[in-house]
């Protein structure tokens, strides 16, 4: 077993996402703004299992409830499904080409959007719109770009 | 790869204690009170991530009024000069006005007009996501704010308070999936329902017949028939309309007027809502 190194920077890296997830945007792009936190972590389940997982998953989720003001635990508990898929299958996801790996992930993309929905229209009432979706597309065109950077981010800064 | 998952519990097992305490969150933030004290600690907790998401626009927008030159700012003084002698000129006006509304409402009998009072409040934070149009205020019940009151700014109505905490509240915006307030239409009179859809710059007006007389520009302000709002603010501008005869009802969008995606000021209404509380509420947000 490898001795953890730099977990720091994965977090440094979540602490981005999340700001990037409440970054005062048009209004145009808010609507089709990728899940950045649910990306970055598939990223870094997909990587190093051992390190990021369902609870890492868990307390994210949370955190974006507290900043996007879904009911608290909507999002730790999609987040927390999602990531527990990709880290059971991560040794298969891995040998996925960049374009096989988006194609996947949007499936499940659209998982947790239709968790989210679902979870909230029990919850608060709320109707389903297809614009809803349009994260689903930017998170697929955006995953090869931020695979490819987070890849050279933790072979740069050795994290293990 | 095994013995990655050797130490601490399965994988399974991870996920079962996740979903437990979402569960408990979910039911925790939904069905108790506790709820609004918690939220304002953490969003207190999280304010310093929104002030470090929001500083690249406001260094921007800093940039920009800093190389604003003196003339511009001249320009805007007396612009701004301009507009305030024309409002107080108007305000006399409206003294004149409702002294004259009082005399006239004495003379009928009816109930003592309405006076609404104004605690101006800032945003502290706005929730974003499509599901949940709300904005956390700084204002909380050692200020006298309630659950229920009204918000407005200068342009129109905003929303109404959700849940107060010591020293915040959060509100729930008129655009909000599962916001709706009764209006009228100001120029026909026409009684309606105006939902929120989730979108920042369009609502829904609900169930008018397709008989109804309305059309694109008409102003819809609040009816004070829901008991919450009081009755004459401005809510939305009707800009689309169509006519499916297929359809029970007519499908009628309108424009809030507030511009609910960039508020930083807003005021609390308190004071006599026009209809007595008793009435029942047609819809709960």
């Amino acid at each position: 077993m490898r001795r953890p190194q730099r977990l720091s920077f994965i977090y440094l890296s979540l602490f981005v996402a999340l700001l990037l997830t409440v970054m005062p945007m048009p209004q145009l792009v808010k609507l089709a703004r990728p899940d950045w936190a649910l990306l970055v972590l598939m990223y870094w389940a997909m990587a190093l299992p051992q390190r990021v997982g369902v609870l890492t998953a868990f307390f994210t989720g949370f955190v974006v409830d507290v900043l996007v003001g879904t009911v608290l635990g909507v999002n730790a508990l999609a987040f927390s499904v999602v990531i527990f898929v990709v880290a059971q299958h991560h040794l298969k996801m891995r040998n996925f080409s960049v374009i096989q790996q988006a194609l996947l992930l949007g499936m499940l993309l659209a998982l947790y959007q239709l968790l989210l929905f679902w979870l909230s229209h029990f919850l608060t009432g709320v109707y389903f719109r297809p614009q809803y979706l349009w994260p689903v597309l930017t998170g697929m065109l955006v995953w090869p770009w931020l695979f490819w950077l987070l890849r050279r981010y933790r072979r740069q800064l050795k994290i293990q | 790869m095994n013995q990655n998952y050797s130490r601490g519990p399965s994988l399974t097992l991870r996920l079962f204690i996740a979903v437990v305490f979402s569960a408990g969150l979910m039911f925790l933030d939904r069905y108790t009170d506790s709820s609004t004290q918690l939220r304002s600690y953490l969003t207190a907790a999280a304010s310093p991530l929104f002030y470090v998401a929001s500083l690249p626009e406001t260094l921007f927008s800093g940039a920009s009024e800093q190389f604003m030159s003196q003339q511009t700012v001249l320009d805007e003084n007396s612009r701004l000069k301009d507009t305030l002698l024309q409002q107080s000129g108007q305000l006399q006006l409206l003294r004149f006005l409702q002294q004259e509304n009082e005399k006239l409402r004495a003379l009928l009998g009816s109930g003592a007009g309405v006076t609404d009072s104004f605690l101006a409040a800032e945003v502290l934070a706005v929730y974003s996501h499509p599901f949940s149009h709300q904005v956390v205020l700084n204002k909380g019940s050692s200020s006298g704010v309630t659950e229920q009151q009204p918000l407005i700014d200068e342009l129109g109505v905003v929303g109404q308070v959700v849940s107060v905490g010591p020293n915040s509240s959060r509100a729930l915006l008129i655009s909000d999936n599962t916001h709706a307030l009764a209006v009228r239409a100001e120029r026909t009179g026409v009684r309606a329902i105006v939902e929120g859809l989730g979108q920042w710059d369009l609502l829904r007006v609900m169930h008018l017949p397709h008989s109804t007389d309305i059309r694109e520009g008409d102003r819809l302000l609040t009816s004070g028939l829901d008991g919450r709002f009081p009755e004459g603010y401005p809510v939305a501008k009707v800009v689309r309309i169509s006519q499916d005869a297929s359809q029970p009802f007519m499908v009628v969008y309108a424009e809030p007027y507030a511009q609910l995606d960039r508020i930083r000021h807003v005021l609390l209404l308190s004071g006599r809502t026009a209809v007595k509380e008793d009435t029942p509420a047609p819809e709960q947000p």
